[in-house]
């Protein structure tokens, strides 16, 4: 059996849910003969292959940058999975859409600026109106919620999807936590 | 004395029971065992019929209704379960996160919330209606108190528990629909409340993190509203 190809992003999240992913400590070595990581933070590759088979991601939909990269994903992904809060609800990267984009930089990069002043906008992807979770953006075929899902959900997950099945998410992790 | 209330007959999931006719589907389903999701009633306060998790059906009305708020009939037919049914109660936990700004992960009730062991109950892992993102005011003038009107699922167990237990008609709902939010008084912050006797009965009702206590965060804000089955006891023993 040819390996599964496997591709981790990271889009507008803590990283929290790649640290729980590595959490799966041994049982990423178990899983491992039967996945290639072709692209992820964790690993060097510079460009998305054209096939991926399972793309995991981790994240909201923040910026131009972000939308850009989703939608490359999505295209090019044959299951997408909504990794962790952030990329399911939008979590608390979304707590700044009660307030317009304008305003929100003013207070972070001039009020409580002690330094230099000004927004930034130079080579910096621009944010968008409202932070979006994934599945506005996208559709989305497994949802992972979770703040971060635990190894043991994402070893679940994984092991469930490489064998071809869907995983019952339900019983394996909720908002939160 | 009162007359004994007459006993009814009906069925529930294929199953018969009695049940007395003063009694709710869902009393009736209860004490029998039968499972109703609820998020507003509460055991020892009046129904509000808010939430709309514990919609039936009943043979004979396309219509679902409120097991809480309905009361039993002679020769009724309820199914507590069915497809429909999951479908709208989803619906219902998925609305109520939709509607205000629930961010579990930095939320005082991680963990020990209603409406997050509701959502996993019921398999929602994934909300499809796109969130509102309200602008909402966080009243902290209380000494000992917080009301967080963003995680506010507006069940009204807090109204009631003020009105019916404590006796001091604090609480109020004020504006109708998406504008619906609580009021303490005449609309005034809860710190400035004269009527509020600072009892903390509303906060131990909350379902959600909407109503905590200051000092008390994570592990330390568990709820516990089983004081009221203790009061309603003792009352009745009273009377
Ligand atoms: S009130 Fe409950 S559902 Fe809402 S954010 Fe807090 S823990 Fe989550
Ligand atoms: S603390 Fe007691 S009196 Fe004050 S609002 Fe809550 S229930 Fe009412
Ligand atoms: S504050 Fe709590 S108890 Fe009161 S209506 Fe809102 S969710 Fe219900
Ligand atoms: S429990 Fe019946 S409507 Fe809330």
């Amino acid at each position: 059996m040819s390996k599964a190809t496997l591709a981790t992003i990271w889009l507008d999240g803590c990283s929290g849910c790649h640290m729980s992913l590595l959490d799966m400590d041994e049982r990423l070595i178990e899983l491992s003969p039967q996945f290639e990581l072709v692209y992820s933070p964790l690993v060097d590759a510079k460009v998305l292959p054209r096939n991926v088979d399972v793309a995991l991601v981790e994240g909201s939909v923040s910026s131009d940058e972000d939308e850009h990269k989703i939608r490359l994903i999505r295209s090019r992904a044959r299951i997408l999975v909504s990794l962790g809060d952030c990329a399911v609800t939008g979590n608390v990267p979304a707590m700044r859409n009660s307030f317009p984009v304008d305003a929100l930089l003013h207070r972070v990069y001039i009020e409580n600026a002690t330094l230099q002043q000004q927004v930034p906008t130079e080579r910096l992807p621009v944010l968008l109106k409202r932070v979006r979770p994934v599945h506005e953006v996208v559709t989305v075929d497994v949802f992972v919620p979770g703040c971060p899902p635990s190894a043991d959900t994402i070893y679940s997950v994984l092991k469930e999807l490489l064998a071809g099945r869907v995983p019952d998410i339900a019983a394996l992790s909720r908002f939160g936590i | 004395m009162n007359p004994a209330p007459s006993v009814k007959t009906l069925m529930i999931d294929g199953k018969d029971v009695s049940a007395r006719a003063d009694q709710s589907i869902l009393d009736a389903a209860r004490e029998n065992a039968i499972p109703i999701p609820t998020l507003c009633h509460l055991d020892g306060l009046s129904e509000a019929g808010a939430c709309r998790l514990c919609l039936v059906e009943l043979k004979g009305t396309p219509r679902l209704q409120p097991a809480c708020v309905t009361l039993v009939e002679e020769g009724m037919e309820v199914t507590t379960q069915s497809p429909r049914l999951e479908k709208y109660r989803r619906m219902v936990v998925e609305l109520l996160f939709a509607e205000r700004n629930h961010v579990c992960s930095v939320c005082v009730s991680n963990n020990m919330c209603e409406l997050q062991d509701m959502a996993k109950q019921l398999g929602v892992t994934h909300v499809r209606f796109p969130y509102r993102y309200p602008r909402l005011p966080v009243d902290t003038t209380h000494e000992r108190f917080t009301m967080d009107h963003n995680r506010c699922i507006l069940c009204t167990r807090c109204v009631r528990v003020c009105t019916e237990i404590e006796g001091a008609h604090t609480w109020g709902v004020f504006g109708r629909g998406v504008d619906a939010h609580l009021i303490t008084d005449l609309d005034i912050p809860w710190g400035t409340s004269d009527t509020c006797t600072s009892c903390g009965k509303c906060v131990q009702v909350c379902p959600t993190g909407a109503l905590f206590e200051k000092s008390k965060v994570g592990m330390q804000s568990q709820k516990n509203p089983d004081f009221l089955n203790y009061l309603n006891e003792m009352r009745e023993i009273e009377r």
